[in-house]
C-alpha cells in the first residue's frame, strides 16, 4: 500500500491497472485523454500486460470493448461528452449482450454550445442505456469504484457493464492524496476473470446478440436485463461491505453526511457534493440542522435506501449539474420519483439547476439553498425550480452578447 | 497459381457447413455466395455482422451456423472484429486457447453498411492491419429496407428511392479501389456464380494474415426485379458482359482472374432486371444504355496486360 498525489485521471488508470485489465480499446477525448495515455505508457513500458487498440471512433472503440468482452476477456475503456453520445448506440446495445466490462466517464457538458467543461448532461443522456452507474467525488473513490465496478459486472447475477463517473477538471485533474492498495490485496478482493459461458471456442458454437422476433421474446430478456440490474443493489450492498472490510474505505450505495438528525438536507452526485459538505459544516457551526445525501449508486437507483436516508426531513434540495430542456433535473425527477407516495417523504422537495459547463456553486449558493427550502418548509410552499446564476454572471455575459452584436443578426446565439 | 486443390467443379466441398431452412429470399445471390464462402471458411470462425438482410439469419433461438455470431449494428462490424480478434489474440499469449483451437474472424455485411455507414470502421480496421476476413454481399441497395439507393447502386437502376426515369443519378461507388488504395494483405471480387473461382480466392485468402476483403456481386431477386430461378443466369451475365470484373489484388498487384472472351453487351443483363426496365421500354433509353456500354468498355481498356490472369 502507497499513498500517491494522483488525479482523477490518474487514479482511473491505477484502478484499471490494479483490475489486471487485459484490453483497452481507445479514442481520445477531452478531459480523459490522460486515462488512456497512462495506461498506454505502462503497457509499452511492459509494467502491465495488456492489449490497447485505438479505435476510430468511440462507436467502434464500445463495439471492440463489447466484443471483446463477448469472447471473454477483461475489458476497460473511457471516454467523455460527445465521445460517449457518439458510442450511445453501442452503450444501449452491449448491456443486451449481458457481458462484464467497465468504462470510465469523464463528464463533460454536451453541445451545443460546444464546451469543454464540465455538467453530468452526458453521462445522464445515457441513464437509461442499461449499464450501471457509479458516480465518484473524490479521486480515491475513482481509484475504488473501478475495482467494485468489475466485481458487480462479473458477479453472475448481475453480469451487467459499468459506467464509473467522475467530473472533468475537477476530478479528472485535480490531485488528491489516493491510497493506492498492494496487488496482492486487489487480487483477492478481484480474482481473475472467468468468463464461463461468455465466451467463443472451437468446437462450440455460439450465436451472441442475435436478433428476435416477436415482442414476448423481446420483452423478456429487456425484463430480465432489468431484473439483474435490480439485482445489482443487493449484490452492490455486500460486494462494497467487503470492500470496506478489507481496505478500511466505504463506499455506499448512498454517502449520508451528517444527516441523522438533520431537517433540511442536500441531494447531489460527484465532486461538488464535497463543496456541499464544506457548506454543511458551516451551517451546523451556525445551528443549523442541515446534512447531504450523495447519490453514488445512480443505476441501480437505491430507491428504498433514498427513502430512508430522506423520510421525515421538513425540507429536501436537490442540486442538478444537468437540464432536460423543458423539464428541469433529472436528478431531481428521480428523487422526486422515489419519494412520492410514501408516507415519510419529506413536505418539500425543491429543484435547483447549478454547475453547468463547470459553473461553480459558491457557499452563499449553498446557504441560499438552504434559506429558500427553510422558508419553505415553514409556509408549505414549494419554491419553483430555481438556475442558479449571478447578476455578475449576466452582465459578463451582456458584454460578450454586445461585442457579438446582439440583436443586430443573430440575437447573440454562439 | 500455386498449389490450389481447385482445380474443377468436383473438388468444391460436397459437405456444406451452412445450415438450411434460413429465412433469406428464394434466389438470394448473398445466402449463394455465403454458402460457398462458409464451406470453405468453416465453423471454426467467428462471423461478425453489421445490420442488413443477413442479420435475419441468426433469430432466436436458431441459427444456421456452426461457428460464432455476434451481430454488432449498421456501423460497426469491423470494430466488432477487433474486439474478438483482439480477445482471441489475448487468450492465445495467456495460455487460454491453444493455437489449433484459434478462430478465423470474419465480418458479414451489406453494400450499404460497407460502403456508407460502416466505410469509417472498415478504413480503421484496414489501418490497424486487422487480421480479419471481410465479406462483403453487394446487392446495390438497402435491400433488408426494400433496396433504396446505396452508394453501390450502379447508374440508371430504379430503386424505391430513385423512381424517376432515369434512375439512380450517382455512380456505383468503388469499394474494391478503395479497399487497395489501403493496400491490404488481400482483395478479391467474387460471385456465387463463378464458383471455382470463387474458392480459389477463399482458399488463398485463409491462407494470408491482415485484411482480405471479398467482395461478392449478389444478384437479389426482389430488390433487381427478376424470377428467383435466374439468380445464376443473372450471375453469368454479370461477368459476361463486362459488368463485374473477376479480380484479386496481392502484393501490390490487381489481376483479373476470369476475362470474359467477348463481352456480350449490356442489354444483355440489363435487361432481365425490372430495375432497368424504363431503360428499354416505352422505347429504349439508347444514350443512357451506350453510357452503361461505354463505362464498362473503357474500364476494360484500361485493363492492361500485365493485370489479365485467366481468359473465359
Amino acid at each position: 500500500m502507497k499513498r500517491e498525489l494522483l488525479t482523477g485521471n490518474g487514479a482511473a488508470a491505477w484502478g484499471a491497472r490494479l483490475a489486471r485489465i487485459d484490453y483497452l480499446p481507445a479514442f481520445p477525448i477531452t478531459p480523459q485523454t490522460e486515462i488512456i495515455e497512462t495506461l498506454g505508457a505502462w503497457i509499452e513500458n511492459r509494467e502491465i500486460p495488456c492489449r490497447m487498440v485505438t479505435l476510430e471512433s468511440e462507436h467502434s472503440m464500445m463495439t471492440a470493448a463489447g466484443a471483446a468482452a463477448t469472447t471473454g476477456v477483461r475489458v476497460f475503456t473511457a471516454t467523455s461528452s460527445q465521445g460517449l453520445l457518439y458510442a450511445a448506440e453501442m452503450l444501449f446495445a452491449v448491456p443486451g449482450w449481458r457481458v462484464p466490462l467497465v468504462l470510465v466517464n469523464v463528464s463533460r457538458g454536451i453541445a451545443s454550445p460546444i464546451t469543454l467543461e464540465p455538467d453530468h448532461n452526458d453521462v445522464l443522456a445515457v441513464r437509461d442505456c442499461g449499464f450501471l452507474q457509479i458516480h465518484c467525488a473524490t479521486c480515491q473513490e475513482v481509484l475504488d469504484s473501478v475495482l467494485l465496478a468489475y466485481r458487480l459486472a462479473e458477479e453472475a447475477s448481475v453480469r451487467i457493464p459499468v459506467i464509473v463517473n467522475l467530473d472533468g477538471f475537477y476530478l479528472s485533474f485535480t490531485r488528491e492524496p489516493v491510497v493506492i492498495p498492494e496487488q496482492e490485496a486487489v487480487d483477492a478482493f478481484l480474482p481473475p476473470f472467468t468468463a464461463g459461458t461468455i465466451r467463443y471456442r472451437a468446437g462450440e458454437p455460439l450465436s451472441q446478440g442475435v436478433a428476435v422476433l416477436g415482442a414476448p421474446t423481446y420483452s423478456y430478456f429487456r425484463y430480465q436485463a432489468h431484473l439483474a440490474a435490480r439485482e445489482a443493489l443487493s449484490v452492490y450492498d455486500r460486494v462494497s461491505a467487503e470492500f470496506a472490510a478489507r481496505f478500511g474505505r466505504e463506499h455506499g450505495a448512498l454517502e449520508t453526511y451528517r444527516c441523522e438528525d438533520a431537517e433540511f438536507v442536500f441531494v447531489m452526485m460527484g465532486s461538488f457534493a464535497t463543496k456541499a459538505k464544506e457548506a454543511v459544516d458551516q451551517l451546523r457551526a451556525a445551528g443549523q440542522p442541515v446534512g447531504l445525501v450523495r447519490i453514488r449508486l445512480l443505476r441501480p437507483l437505491p430507491d428504498a435506501a433514498l427513502r430512508g436516508a430522506l423520510a421525515g426531513k421538513r425540507a429536501v434540495a436537490v442540486i442538478d449539474q444537468n437540464l432536460s430542456m423543458g423539464m428541469g433535473g433529472i436528478l431531481y425527477s428521480e428523487v422526486r420519483s422515489a419519494l412520492y407516495g410514501h408516507g415519510a417523504a419529506p413536505g418539500v422537495v425543491a429543484s435547483f439547476i447549478g454547475g453547468l459547463g463547470g459553473r461553480d456553486i459558491t457557499p452563499e449558493e449553498f446557504y441560499e439553498i438552504i434559506a429558500v427550502i427553510r422558508k419553505a418548509a415553514a409556509t408549505g410552499t414549494p419554491p419553483p425550480p430555481r438556475l442558479l446564476y449571478t447578476e455578475e454572471e449576466l452582465r459578463g455575459v451582456r458584454k460578450l452578447q454586445t461585442l457579438a452584436g446582439a440583436g443586430s443578426r443573430r440575437g447573440g446565439t454562439p | 497459381m500455386s498449389a490450389s486443390k481447385f482445380h474443377r467443379l468436383t473438388d468444391l466441398p460436397s459437405d456444406h457447413v451452412l445450415g438450411c431452412g434460413t429465412p433469406m429470399c428464394a434466389g438470394c445471390g448473398g445466402l449463394e455466395v455465403l454458402h460457398e464462402i462458409y464451406d470453405i471458411v468453416g465453423d471454426k470462425s467467428v462471423i461478425v455482422n453489421a445490420a442488413g438482410c443477413m442479420t435475419m439469419l441468426s433469430v432466436y433461438p436458431f441459427t444456421p451456423f456452426k461457428g460464432g455470431w455476434l451481430y454488432t449494428a449498421m456501423a460497426s462490424a469491423p470494430a466488432g472484429a477487433q474486439g474478438v480478434r483482439d480477445a482471441l489474440d489475448i487468450l492465445k499469449a495467456k495460455g487460454a486457447l491453444p493455437e489449433e483451437e484459434d478462430l478465423a474472424v470474419m465480418v458479414l455485411t451489406g453494400d450499404g453498411s460497407a460502403s456508407g455507414i460502416g466505410i469509417s470502421a472498415t478504413s480503421g480496421a484496414l489501418d490497424r492491419d486487422l487480421d480479419f476476413l471481410y465479406l462483403c454481399y453487394d446487392n446495390e441497395g438497402y435491400g433488408n429496407t426494400g433496396q433504396q439507393s446505396s452508394a453501390t447502386t450502379p447508374h440508371g437502376a430504379r430503386t424505391a428511392t430513385s423512381k424517376g426515369p432515369t434512375g439512380y443519378p450517382g455512380y456505383k461507388k468503388d469499394l474494391f479501389s478503395i479497399w487497395i488504395a489501403h493496400r491490404p494483405a488481400y482483395a478479391a471480387t467474387v460471385i456465387g456464380t463463378e464458383p471455382l473461382d470463387l474458392a480459389r480466392k477463399v482458399e488463398k485468402a485463409m491462407a494470408i494474415h491482415g485484411p482480405r476483403l471479398l467482395l461478392a456481386l449478389a444478384p437479389c431477386p426482389t430488390g433487381w426485379g427478376y424470377d428467383p430461378a435466374e439468380t445464376v443466369k443473372i450471375g453469368q451475365l454479370a461477368v459476361r458482359t463486362g459488368i463485374w470484373p473477376l479480380r484479386e489484388y496481392e502484393n501490390g498487384r490487381v489481376v483479373h482472374t476470369k476475362i470474359p472472351k467477348k463481352r456480350l453487351p449490356v442489354e444483355a443483363y440489363l435487361s432481365r432486371q425490372k430495375r432497368f426496365g424504363h431503360l428499354f421500354k416505352p422505347e429504349p433509353n439508347q444514350p443512357l444504355i451506350a453510357d452503361i456500354q461505354a463505362r464498362v468498355d473503357r474500364y476494360w481498356a484500361g485493363v492492361t496486360e500485365s493485370s489479365k490472369g485467366g481468359e473465359d
